[in-house]
Formats: structure tokens, C-alpha cells, sequence
């Protein structure tokens, strides 16, 4: 079996869902091989974790000398690994920063690339992705024709399937050019803990929009009932009533979870395009010719002011 | 300053989009427009340029078919002094990694004589939608890149952005040249005016072709790519929901079955 590398994603050594989800993936492929880029400390609790989804080596590669500088050195040292290793694929998650990753990657190495992957499967040609696009009107199967296949990978593709794997730790020492550390991260705030699940990660997620009228009350209530996410429409935040972090849309979060409650969001394209692949769609709004009723599986007519916090009563009631 | 502004012509969001039967995007036969969210590239070039004073040319560069000069005219009427439109027949179906073979040549070519400070460029466009052009073109011109900023600032060649990373909220700093790509974060762009319309007409506006960049046609195009989409299908349409009107408390009644039928409570 050939190997499959899976670039871990993580903030700071603590690891991140989507990578367990691209292992799982992985293990479809090959056998997959974690790729810590991150500090040598934190590398003996990154391999426990991975090794937990199968992973079978884990490739650490210190990153203090490039820690601070943006995307070329990640995509240098994933190049010489890839010339090390020799993979069958390269699979990184489908997040600014390792997109970025995957781009520059497929230059320097001459190969193919396809980013924005709900769903991998092993096929006779190398791996087969499934994308959603034109705001997911459309689905399309695709795969690389040239190269080591990068596929970057949409968080929630796959269900983490927990797999025991040998997790090899082997070092490798990458040598980054002076050229790639020309961009410099100079401040980083992490975002502040919301105590709820992330937004592209959420298996629910309760958005509000314009009709919230600034108040999100209501759809906080809502998610921390159900254990959601909470998201908003572009509107609501050109307002600015919520960060430009819980956005969902074309040019936000994309998400896809089981459930999507959309609240007081019309449902412009631009934000279909960030949640219309979701299993599920429940949409509350005072306008019943609302663009958004027709994704719904249910949609309520009515004000989400007076509807939501009566839904919340009642769920937190049912779950007694 | 030499700025270029990388834009793309797109299938209108609004419109029926569709793939050609070699699943390719239908760009001719649905109506295109210059990607709104390049437009935000153009209107902070022209915000860095208005900044920087009158040595600054601002120059606005497209790949795509006959149509796609729609785009730079659209840039040059916001008030873009110039405008290169690379056309050729082998582009056609070009995948990011050729688009970004001919946008890097093209580039250089704009540099020949005055080398190229700050390439701009969109977030993503609003049909492929990978996000990955930037960067691709970054490693083509071994540039740094500075993307998805928020909020720009520039002093000298120096370039402070802010963004919202995945993680964290960033600032990133680089000094030019570099490629920078802006998000719709970064203020709304500007309306052309009746005077930028009318100034648009008499503004430079060359095509060049894949031979006078050095490209060879069989370096681009859809045979070459590097990836290849095997299979199309429109999403099946969602069967009508149940629509219920909320009446004294029936709504709310109706959410919470519906989710606890479903199994979310």
C-alpha cells in the first residue's frame, strides 16, 4: 500500500477535527501518514491523537524556524517530503490556509490539485473527488491527471472513524529557502472561545440575518439548545452585529452540517452558496415569498422573535 | 508604483450556470460580468494608487475569451489607467494551474519596463471559487503573498494587512513586491461614473495572445490540465418542504416536532 500523506491541522499541537476526517479518508487510499508542521513539544500528543485514526507514520518537522512566516515555508517543507515519500496523494484540509498550501504545493511539485473535496474514494485512475459548486446547483466528480494527486478536503466530508495505527514517529528536518519567509504573520488573535462547536465543523448550526434586527438573542438561545453553531448572513454582518467569523456564504464559512436553521435570512445566492449542500433546512422568516422557503424542509411564516424563544422553551423542556 | 489587478470574467451568479458537454463552464452562452469579487481588488488598487500619488499606474489584467474584455472595461470605467485582455483559443478550459502559468507571463510582460510592485487579486471568483490563483501566481513569480486581507494598510512598499484566518484574527505584514488578494471585508467598490465611462473609452487596452507571452498552446488549454472533471450533474431540486404560518404559538410547535421527529433533540 502506498502511503498517503495527511497534513494535520492544528492550532498550536491541539489538532484539529478535519484531520481526522482526511486519516479516514486517507485510509480509503493508502495508508495514511500524519504531517505535523508545528513545534517539536507538542509533537508526542499530536502522534497520540493521530495514531488513534490510523495513522501509521507520523512525518514531525519542527517548525521553529519558520513559525510566524505565512504559507510559502508550510508548502516548501510539504515539497520535500513528497520527494522523500513519494505518496500516492497529499491531503490537506480545505481552510485559507491550506488551500494557500495546496496551491503553491502543486507548482513546485507539477502536480494536479483539487480543492473544496465532500468526498474522496479510492478509483482505478488515483482518487475520485466529489465537489459541490455554482452554489451547489451542481455536483461534480473530478480527479488529478497529473503528478501527486493534492486534494484539499471540506470539514464534515467524512465521520472520524477511529482505527488503530502504528504512528512511526520519523523527524524531518525541511530546509526553507530565505525567499518563503518574505510574509510575516506580525500579530495573531486567536479567536475567543464561544463555548460552542466551530462553524465549519457543527453538525447543527443556527444562523440569523438581517430580520434578527441586530438581535441575536434568540438564535444563541436556539443553538445552545440544540448544541449548534451559530452563523450569520452577510447582512448581519455589514451591520455589524456579528463578526465577519460567523458568516456564512460565498465569501465565508461554507458549511454543511445535518441541520441549518436559518433565521430571518432571505436566501441571496451568495448565501445559499455557503450552506445549500446542508442534509437538512429549517427556515424561519416573516416574508413567505423568501427566497430561503424554497430549500426548506420545514419553513415557518412568522416572526423568529416570538417563535424561536417559544421553540427553545419547549426543546429545553423536552430535554427535561 | 506599478500595480496590476488580476480580474476574471464569470458566468453571472444570477444567472442559469451551466457546464458544456467536455464539462467545461459554459462561458459564452451565459451572461458574464466582471467577478464581483475581483471588483474589491480593483477599488483597493485605485485606494492604494489614489494613496501613493500620480506615478502610480494601476493596470488591470484578464485572461479569458472575447467577452471577457467586458471585465477590464468595467475596471477601466471604476478608473483603472490601463488594460491587458489575454486571448487565445488553446486557453479554453485552462485549469488554475495554467490560468496561473499565463496571468504570472502576463505580469512580467507588464513589468518589462517598470517591474511590478503589487499584484492584486480577488478572493476567489465566483464560479471556480478555489481561492488558489494567488497563491499559485505568487509561487510563479516567486513572490510573497499576502491574502484574504480585511483591512490594507501601505507605507513606502510596505504591506500591512489585516485578516480573519481560520483560526485567529491576523495581521501580515511583507514588503513589495507581493501579491495581495482582498476579501469583500475590504469596503464596497466603487460605481463607475458617468466621467470614468466616458474617460474608459480613451484609456490603453491591448490584447496579447499566448505567442507574444512565450507560452506555448500546448502548455494551457483542457487537454493539458492537470486534473480533469470526469462526470457533472445538476443537484437534484430539494422536494418541497412543509411551509407552516405562524399562528398563536404554532410555529414554534411545529419547529420543535419537526426536530424532534427528525431526531435533533
Amino acid at each position: 500500500m502506498s502511503e498517503i500523506l495527511v497534513l494535520v491541522d492544528h492550532v498550536d499541537g491541539a489538532v484539529r477535527k478535519p484531520t481526522y476526517e482526511l486519516l479516514t479518508i486517507a485510509r480509503r487510499l493508502g495508508e495514511p501518514s500524519a504531517v505535523f508542521l508545528g513545534s517539536a513539544d507538542a509533537a508526542a500528543q499530536v502522534v497520540e491523537k493521530v495514531k488513534g485514526y490510523g495513522a501509521e507514520k507520523v512525518y514531525v518537522v519542527d517548525d521553529a524556524q519558520i513559525r510566524g512566516y505565512l504559507v510559502a515555508p508550510k508548502a516548501e517543507a510539504l515539497q520535500q517530503l513528497v520527494e522523500k515519500a513519494a505518496p500516492a496523494a497529499v491531503l490537506i484540509s480545505s481552510s485559507y490556509e491550506g488551500k494557500e498550501i495546496a496551491g503553491r504545493l502543486a507548482i513546485k511539485i507539477g502536480s494536479g490539485l483539487i480543492t473544496d473535496a465532500v468526498d474522496v474514494q479510492a478509483g482505478d485512475g488515483g482518487p475520485v473527488t466529489t465537489q459541490s459548486v455554482f452554489a451547489g446547483n451542481y455536483t461534480v466528480t473530478a480527479r488529478v491527471t497529473k503528478g501527486t494527486p493534492i486534494i484539499t478536503v471540506k470539514p464534515n466530508a467524512a465521520t472520524p472513524e477511529a482505527a488503530a495505527g502504528a504512528g512511526a514517529v520519523e523527524e524531518f528536518a525541511a530546509e526553507i529557502s530565505e525567499a518563503a519567509k518574505k510574509a510575516q504573520i506580525v500579530a495573531a488573535q486567536p479567536r475567543q472561545a464561544t463555548g460552542r462547536p466551530e462553524l465549519t465543523e457543527a453538525a447543527i448550526v443556527v444562523s440569523g440575518g438581517r430580520g434578527t434586527g441586530g438581535d441575536f438573542e434568540p438564535i444563541e438561545g436556539l443553538a445552545d439548545a440544540l448544541g449548534a453553531a451559530v452563523g450569520a448572513s452577510r447582512a448581519a454582518v455589514d451591520s455589524g452585529w456579528m463578526p465577519h467569523s460567523f458568516q456564512v456564504g460565498q465569501t465565508g464559512k461554507t458549511v454543511s452540517p445535518q441541520l441549518y436553521v436559518a433565521n430571518g435570512i432571505s436566501g441571496a445566492i451568495q448565501h445559499r452558496a455557503g450552506m445549500q449542500t446542508s442534509k437538512t433546512i429549517v427556515a424561519v422568516n416573516k416574508d413567505d415569498e423568501a427566497p430561503i422557503f424554497e430549500l426548506v424542509d420545514l419553513g415557518v411564516v412568522g416572526d423568529l422573535h416570538k417563535v424561536l424563544p417559544a421553540a427553545t422553551e419547549q426543546i429545553n423542556q423536552r430535554k427535561g | 508604483m506599478n500595480i496590476v489587478v488580476c480580474v476574471k470574467y464569470v458566468p453571472d451568479a444570477t444567472a442559469d450556470r451551466r457546464f458544456e458537454s467536455d464539462n467545461t463552464v459554459d462561458r459564452v452562452g451565459v451572461d458574464g460580468l466582471l467577478s464581483e469579487l475581483d471588483e474589491y481588488a480593483v477599488e483597493q488598487a485605485l485606494q492604494i494608487k489614489e494613496k501613493a500619488g500620480d506615478e502610480t499606474t494601476v493596470t488591470v489584467l484578464t485572461v479569458g475569451p472575447e467577452k471577457a474584455v467586458d471585465a477590464v472595461r468595467k475596471a477601466l470605467q471604476m478608473g483603472a489607467d490601463q488594460g491587458v485582455h489575454v486571448v487565445d483559443e488553446a486557453i479554453a478550459g485552462s485549469d488554475a494551474v495554467a490560468t496561473s502559468l499565463v496571468l504570472a507571463k502576463a505580469v512580467e510582460k507588464a513589468g518589462a519596463e517598470s517591474p511590478v510592485d503589487l499584484v492584486v487579486c480577488g478572493m476567489a471568483s465566483t464560479d471556480g471559487a478555489m481561492s488558489v490563483v494567488p497563491a499559485m501566481l505568487a509561487e510563479r513569480l516567486d513572490l510573497p503573498q499576502v491574502t484574504f486581507a480585511s483591512v490594507i494598510e501601505t507605507q513606502g512598499d510596505q504591506v500591512r494587512i489585516k485578516r480573519d484566518g481560520d483560526t485567529a484574527t491576523e495581521v501580515i505584514g511583507g514588503t513589495m513586491p507581493l501579491v495581495l488578494s482582498v476579501t469583500d471585508q475590504t469596503g464596497e467598490a466603487r460605481y463607475p461614473s458617468f466621467k470614468g465611462i466616458m474617460a474608459a473609452k480613451k484609456k490603453p487596452l491591448q490584447t496579447w495572445s499566448l505567442a507574444e507571452l512565450g507560452v506555448e498552446a500546448d502548455q494551457v488549454g483542457l487537454s493539458v490540465a492537470w486534473s480533469v472533471v470526469e462526470e457533472t450533474s445538476a443537484r437534484p431540486p430539494r422536494t418541497a418542504g412543509e411551509i407552516v404560518t405562524d399562528e398563536d404559538g404554532s410555529g414554534a410547535k411545529a419547529l420543535t416536532e419537526f426536530l424532534a421527529a427528525k431526531k435533533f433533540i
